[in-house]
């Protein structure tokens, strides 16, 4: 670690629902330029990991920093539309959640809502045909545009979000959260169920976009394979505790990982191994 | 049947060319079914209570049943031909049955009716078979997608050729007194719907209490103008102020509340405002009503044969000869005017971000939050600006009335305005105003009826809920192409 403070910094983060203990003390980081992945077996806690920095689950105890433009922001204090806004963080669902009765486009325009609300004088001056709303229309459209192309989904601009495949609709949802121009991409399960081609292909998004814009990204999930391909860094939970922290080598070699994921016969050793 | 034999009619469905019911099959199922109409009619229809010189008898109405038990019978047979794929027989049978409600000299003016309606509804019906068949025989798609199509390719040229009539109506021979009137009522309902079509369409949020704010602004504009002598001209923005900002008064407990929560809470905000006007007597005067509300002024023009001293009326200013007429064509292309504001104003914030934003939020509130939107401004500007409308609105009705009550302001009135928005299809501007002129205007016209009218409107209702039931005309515009934005550039 440099000097400079991480891109998201997680301290002692525990949320109790009742006596419930979901997670308890998780402490990382996640970097700008990165893809940091959390895994762990079903009802480890990822989810609510996901909930608390974005906002929809206010954490017991614990403090989340993000780092926008230099400027600190205590996610933890936020409402969950200004984590989006202010702080920079943008989210994906594990249960897909785009505009279905609302076209591809109008999708992604309406991702960029705050700054087409700026340009038009809280739409009230651009109702009345003042300010630079077009220009910042045609701005909004363009950088849609910019991800249709990312994601293929040009030709299907002009029709209705909810009549694409499910791959499809997972793809413009992440075309969706980057046309907020986050700092901070947390994917819930995206590789949750798509084919081993769609896989790759998200494969190569996730890449591309670690490579070409300057934003960190945060993933949860289950599959291996898309995991040790493509992570940086990944943090393995059990019942909300951090059981590891590293490499994908690093972890893929973790006894405590594996002891979690397939008990402690030695065949599994080797299929961890393997996978 | 004769229709098998006839070489032109032959089967319009392919399918069902060969599994024809025998003749006995389709006596014994419209047998049937005039057996259960019978069982139901000779108690509804039947019976009818008499008045006569402060007696009541109970009076039968033989013929009636019959000629009604009668027609469902010849209608089932007709319809069951249509399903097994007969056409000229069904349409030559509704166009007699048509015939025989228009000009037979049969006793009751409402069996009349009903035998007219139903012959044109099977041929309708057969109509819309043949059309369905062949749509989907030539080009392999769904009867509903071209329906679409066409409809989008149309909407201009419907909505140009319906403001053009609305604007000649009173120039028009039929423009009398009483149709005016009735346009009148229409217009408003239509306003009504287009400012609830902004909360309920467009954002999401099912409001049972819209017509709370149509009170507001009513009497807003009853109270400002009797107390402090207000013109119209001044309170109609403070009208729809005061609405726009109970509207936010209304939105800020029910912000947490969804579907059916946030529909109970409205409900009981509607009331509230009905039932506080009914007690604040001081104020309200209670429900005696505040009554001699001015008329509105054309430019300080008045509507009367004798102006006061020192002014001028309308008709001696154009040199006109005095006519109540002008009074209630100027209430109509203001009532029109406003209408269209309101329509407008709709169709344009719809591309502005905070109105896909209302969008957005009827889809997926959790998704608007994870994309920066700030639910709780967003719903309510919805309700303020939806409210607002319902306030310009109740001016204009207490202008048009001069006199208004609480009972002008019951649920009841919701619920219609309600009903316009969901038969007419959540979000279409189109569908309210169809809407509004069936479930409003039909029932008002065929007001010599009486006591069917209301059930004219409860079987509006019905029919297109059972037709279609995501309302008349469901299909959503995008308020964006890609195409079209990005030619804009180029």
């Amino acid at each position: 670690m440099t000097d400079a403070p991480p891109l998201l910094r997680v301290e002692h983060l525990s949320m109790h629902f009742g006596g419930l203990v979901a997670i308890d003390d998780l402490s990382f980081d996640a970097a700008r330029g990165e893809i940091t992945a959390i895994i762990g077996p079903n009802g480890a806690g990822k989810t609510t990991v996901f909930n608390c920095l974005t906002g929809f689950y206010k954490p017991t105890v614990g403090r989340l920093t993000m780092q926008r433009d230099d400027t600190p922001w205590q996610l933890e204090q936020l409402e969950d539309y200004r984590i989006a806004r202010d702080a920079g963080v943008a989210r994906t669902f594990q249960n897909i959640r785009i505009f279905p009765q609302m076209s591809v486009l109008e999708n992604l325009i309406v991702a960029q809502h705050h700054v087409l609300m700026k340009a038009s004088g809280y739409s009230a001056l651009a109702l009345i045909g003042i300010g630079g709303y077009r220009k910042a229309e045609r701005e909004a459209v363009a950088l849609a545009r910019y991800w249709l192309e990312r994601v293929n989904l040009v030709e299907r601009a002009d029709e209705d979000a909810g009549s694409l495949s499910y791959g499809a609709q997972r793809r413009l949802e992440i075309a969706r959260a980057m046309c907020m121009r986050p700092a901070l991409l947390c994917l819930d399960e995206p590789a949750a169920g798509l084919n081993p081609r769609e896989t790759g292909e998200l494969n190569d998004l996730l890449g591309f976009i670690r490579a070409e814009h300057d934003i960190g990204l945060l993933l949860i999930e289950h599959d291996m394979g898309v995991v040790m391909g493509i992570s940086d860094k990944v943090v393995v939970l059990d019942y909300g505790r951090k059981i590891a922290d590293g490499t994908p080598e690093q972890v893929r070699n973790d006894p405590a990982v594996i002891r979690a994921y397939l008990g402690e016969e030695d065949d599994a050793l080797e299929f961890v191994g393997g996978a | 049947m004769p229709s098998t034999g006839n070489g032109t009619q032959a089967s319009i469905l392919p399918d069902s060319g060969h599994r024809r019911l025998p003749p006995g099959a389709i006596f014994k199922e419209a047998g049937l079914t005039a057996v259960v109409s019978l069982a139901l009619l000779v108690p509804f229809v039947g019976f009818k209570i008499a008045n006569r010189g402060g007696e009541q008898f109970l009076e039968t109405r033989l013929p009636e049943v019959l000629i009604a038990a009668g027609l469902i019978f010849l209608g089932r047979i007709f319809l069951i031909l249509v399903r097994e794929g007969s056409l000229a027989l069904p349409v030559a049978g509704g166009a007699v049955i048509s015939a025989i409600g228009l000009f037979a000299p049969i006793p009751s003016a409402f069996i009349q009716a009903v035998a007219f309606t139903a012959g044109l509804v099977i041929i309708v019906r057969a109509a819309f078979m043949v059309f369905a068949a062949r749509r989907r025989s030539s080009t392999g798609r769904e009867f509903g997608s071209g329906f679409a199509d066409g409809y989008r390719k149309a909407l201009p040229w419907l909505a140009s050729a319906l403001i053009v009539f609305a604007v000649i109506l009173p120039l028009m021979p039929f423009g009398e007194r009483r149709t005016i009137d009735i346009a009148i009522l229409v217009l408003t309902y239509i306003m009504l719907g287009w400012g609830l079509n902004i909360v309920v369409g467009l954002a999401g949020l099912l409001d049972l209490g819209y017509v709370a704010f149509y009170a507001v602004g009513a009497y807003s504009y009853a109270l400002l103008a009797s107390y402090f002598d207000f013109s119209f001209w001044v309170c109609l923005p403070l009208a729809g102020l005061f609405a726009g900002f109970f509207g936010i008064i209304l939105g800020f407990p029910v912000l947490r509340l969804r579907g059916d929560y946030l529909a109970i809470v409205t409900l009981g905000f509607g009331e509230m405002i009905r039932v506080i006007l009914l007690n604040w007597v001081s104020l309200t005067k209670g429900p005696d009503g505040v009554s001699g509300i001015p008329r509105p002024s054309f430019f300080g023009l008045e509507f009367k044969r004798y102006p006061a001293e020192g002014t001028e009326s309308f008709h001696q200013f154009f040199g006109l000869d005095y006519s109540s007429l002008h009074r209630v064509v100027f209430l109509y292309y203001l009532i029109l005017i406003l209408a269209l504001i309101t329509n407008f104003f709709t169709r344009r914030i719809r591309t502005l971000p905070i109105g896909r934003a209302w969008e957005a939020l009827r889809e997926d509130e959790i998704a608007c939050r994870s994309l920066g939107i700030n639910p709780r401004n967003t719903k309510l500007s919805a309700f303020a600006i939806g409210a607002m409308f319902g306030g310009f609105a109740g001016a204009f009705f207490a202008t048009r009335q001069g006199f208004v009550s609480p009972e002008s302001f019951t649920f009841l009135e919701s619920a219609i305005i309600l009903a316009i928005v969901v038969l007419g299809g959540m979000g279409s501007q189109m569908g309210v105003v169809i809407a509004a002129v069936v479930l409003i205007g039909l029932p008002e016209y065929i007001r010599d009826l009486q006591e069917y009218r209301m059930l004219a409107f409860g079987a509006g209702m019905v029919l297109i809920m059972s037709w279609r039931p995501r309302g008349l005309l469901s299909q959503r515009d995008p308020t964006i192409s890609l195409a079209r934005a990005e030619g804009k550039t180029s």
